[in-house]
């Protein structure tokens, strides 16, 4: 548990510069610019995704919203729901930690880490669900597709477990990155050195946070 | 500057000094130590790459198949190809002379994530080696490209694991783009503006933000062929309405961009050799950088040229035309602006100098041939040819691994503190330049003869011009093998070069050779443009 006594440490003292920085400052914008540059290229990364599921929405335009009608729209805006607060919580961090205020921040992160695992909670549930419906074309296993065109309805599936798949993994990195920041926070030894660190997470955090919104809006939202 | 005398002393405190335990080396954070380690990494690779090519010269020396299997023959393609691109050419000249020189042409210390630029090594090495790994024993056969629906649906080999080692470092690439960029917007020395920077410094800008835009299509593409392979999601699977074609799309929306990261950075270093030993300054600096960015930016919007007979719609092919018509503009730019910076220079020839004209002319004709194949009436007609296999490497071969080379034979000394020997570095960049055309200029004829790319056979009437290239790729070998001997050899036994040898301009020649651990005792002030050369002979120190 922080202690309160290490609380009101003034933020006035920088820590030590790394070698190659000419001023706390520099380092500062540097580690910024390159998390903003980072998460660009994971933008691309989903990018190539999002252009190639377009294309197909397009060519496929019918098979694929039927198909999104089988996915739960219910969960899916439940966890919507959940990771934009999720976010909220993650800002309010940021704000506590530049206050220096070592309680709140590390409860602000426990519970960011909280809803976030409940997020993958109810994907592996609706996962389970998919699969039980035989709608998991993955590794040979069965998929009956009660509509239309099955064929369509595979692909849309194929993208539906790549999205979202690759969505969670960069969830699980994120949780794990928080679970440490946690820790750090719990001890409260270089309060800077903790804001700095919460500020880029967070916009880790918020990145995943947008990924989603665009995954949920593709996949689930433009149904029949 | 000091006098000379004091400058030709061996510095006593220097960044190879003490420290030669292997872990001095693999965890070293010091962009010059992490620079050697690419040097060791990229050359092993460019050797065995290397012996791949001559197995495919040899088989084709003659018109039947003797001795090569057909299977052989296209794994030994496949393996030079992903080799060659993905773990010596892109790498190159970024991750060696890129990490040595960046800091130091900017007066910084050290890059601004030293520890990620040491992953980025390790990511490297481990995924390229992994990839040779596989690809030898797995026998991948798809070629560089990993074109669907061969690469998923039908070869036996191992494409799972090569895929994934390209993907893997892909990150390496993503990772060390990220720390050029932020260190060359974060740390240049005070006066150092955006306009000052040396040409190099700009060509690894853009070549970086090439590496951070177009490398994680390139990831997610790789990634849906192993999830094709691994998991039997089928994404571009065409009995589910998948399109191979997609897979095409989004290949070379990477790879065509990707083949700027592979010439952008050997323009840089051109730049840097044609200024120094034309002791003149670059003529047009503006218009450099603005070709820089613009072939950097505009080089996304040309993909499409590579796909004029794989059933692209005729207008999106005419759009494709049209603009890579229009990139090469910007290249003939600064192949103009080298041109004129040697008018009324002093032009010295040392070895370096010999291989930026080498380069000079290498590139101008495979960008010429990139037009003619930019022209789809007749891509049609010499499309996977070997006039293809003849125009990228006119570039990629004779442009920038020739660029590569005057890279290191010119910067050698502040690297090593070392000079290496003139007469036997003439010889090899000329036997360089003789072998190279003598292999690569009858592909063109061959090609446009009609003869395909990727056979291990071929009419015997192609004997002849296959014959020759075959000789010339002997001659090639011993440009490349030479300065593997006189360098080494210069390690130990070169005279010591001092502060600055070629009475270069540039913060990297104001530190002493070697340089200090964090190449400057002071962080320089820079008062003045780059390439301040006043067209007389500079004061050469050492
Ligand atoms: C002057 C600008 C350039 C133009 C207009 C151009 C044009 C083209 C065209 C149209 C093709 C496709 C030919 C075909 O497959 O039928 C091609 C292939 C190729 N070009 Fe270029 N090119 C240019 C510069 C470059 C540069 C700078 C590089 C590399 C450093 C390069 C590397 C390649 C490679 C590797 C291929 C073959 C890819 C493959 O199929 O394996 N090109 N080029
Ligand atoms: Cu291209």
């Amino acid at each position: 548990m922080p202690t309160a006594t290490k609380t009101r440490k003034p933020l006035g003292d920088q820590g030590p510069v790394a070698e190659q920085f000419e001023t706390m400052g520099q380092q500062r914008d540097a580690n910024r610019l390159g998390m903003w540059m980072f998460l660009g290229t994971e933008l691309l990364l989903f990018g190539g995704l999002f252009g190639a599921f377009v294309t197909y929405r397009v060519i496929h335009a019918e098979g694929f919203a039927e198909a999104a009608g089988h996915l739960d729209l219910t969960l899916g805006a439940l966890n919507t729901a959940l990771l934009l607060t999720s976010g909220l919580t993650m800002a309010l961090t940021e704000q506590m930690s530049r206050a220096a205020r070592p309680k709140a921040t590390f409860w602000l992160l426990v519970a960011t880490i909280a809803i976030g695992a409940l997020f993958i909670v109810i994907k592996g549930h609706e996962w389970y669900k998919e699969y039980q419906e035989q709608l998991m074309p993955v590794l040979g296993l069965p998929f009956s597709y009660p509509g239309e065109q099955p064929e369509q309805a595979e692909l849309f599936f194929n993208f539906y477990f790549v999205m979202t798949g690759l969505h969670a993994l960069h969830m699980l990195v994120g949780l794990g990155v928080l679970g440490v920041i946690a820790t750090v926070a719990w001890r409260w030894r270089n309060p800077p050195r903790i804001a700095r660190q919460v500020q880029i997470s967070g916009l880790y955090w918020a990145f995943v946070d947008v990924i989603w919104v665009i995954v949920f809006s593709l996949l689930y939202l433009s149904r029949v | 500057m000091s006098t000379p005398s004091l400058e030709q002393r061996w510095p006593r405190d220097h960044y190879l000094s003490g420290g030669f335990r292997l872990r001095d080396w693999l965890l070293t954070t010091d962009h010059k130590r992490i620079g050697w380690l690419y040097f060791a990494s990229i050359t092993f690779f460019f050797f065995i790459g290397g012996i791949a090519a001559l197995l495919i010269r040899l088989e084709l020396i003659t018109p039947g198949g003797d001795l090569l299997s057909p299977d052989t023959y296209n794994q030994m393609f496949s393996m030079h190809g992903i080799i060659m691109v993905w773990f010596f050419l892109i790498p190159s000249i970024p991750n060696t002379l890129g990490n040595f020189l960046i800091p130091m042409m900017i007066g910084a210390r050290d890059l601004a994530f030293p520890k990620l630029n040491l992953l980025s090594w390790h990511v490297y090495t481990i995924g390229a080696l992994f990839v040779v790994l596989t690809v030898l024993l797995g026998a991948v056969d798809t070629g560089w490209t990993f074109y669907t629906p061969y690469s998923t649906l039908f070869t036996e080999t191992a494409v799972l694991a090569a895929a994934t080692g390209v993907f893997v470092v892909g990150f390496s690439s993503i990772l060390t783009g990220i720390n050029f960029m932020v260190t060359l917007h974060k740390m240049r020395a005070p006066g150092m503006s955006w306009m000052r920077l040396p040409l190099f410094a700009w060509a690894t800008y853009a070549t970086s933000l090439i590496m951070i835009l177009a490398t994680p299509v390139l990831s997610i593409t790789l990634l849906l062929i192993a999830v094709e392979r691994l998991f039997g999601i089928g994404i571009f699977d065409p009995a589910l309405g998948g399109d191979p074609i997609l897979f095409q799309h989004l290949f070379w929306f990477y790879s065509h961009p990707a083949v700027y990261i592979m010439i952008l950075p050997g323009m840089g270093v051109v730049s840097e050799l044609i200024t120094c030993f034309a002791r003149n300054s670059v003529f047009g600096y503006k218009s450099m950088v603005i070709s820089i960015m613009a072939i950097a930016l505009f080089g996304f919007l040309v993909w499409g040229h590579h796909m004029f007979v794989a059933g692209q719609s005729m207008y999106a092919g005419v759009m494709f035309s049209l603009f890579s018509f229009l990139v090469a503009l910007p290249s003939a730019i600064k192949t103009f602006n080298w041109t004129a910076t040697l008018y009324r220079g002093r032009i010295l020839l040392t070895a370096p100098m010999l291989y930026a004209f080498s380069f000079i002319g290498l590139f101008t004709i495979g960008g010429l041939t990139g037009i003619i194949l930019a022209a789809m009436a007749i891509d049609v007609h010499v499309h996977d040819t070997y006039f293809v296999v003849a125009h990228f490497h006119y570039i990629m071969v004779g442009g920038m691994v020739t660029a590569y080379l005057g890279g290191v034979h010119f910067w050698w000394p502040k690297m090593t503190g070392r000079m290496f020997s003139e007469l036997w570095s003439k010889v090899a960049a000329l036997a360089l330049f003789i072998g190279f055309n003598l292999t690569f200029f009858p592909q063109f004829i061959l090609g446009y003869l009609g003869m395909p790319r990727r056979y291990h056979e071929y009419p015997a009437d192609f004997q002849l011009l296959n014959v020759m290239s075959s000789l010339g790729a002997g001659a090639l070998a011993i440009g490349y093998l030479l300065p593997l001997v006189y360098l080494t050899w210069s390690l130990f036994r070169g005279k010591p070069a001092g502060a600055n040898p070629w009475g270069a301009t540039g913060l990297e020649w104001q530190t002493s050779s070697p340089p200090p651990k964090h190449n400057f005792v002071q962080i320089p002030r820079v008062s003045e443009p780059p390439y301040a050369y006043r067209n007389q002979d500079q004061e050469t120190t050492g």
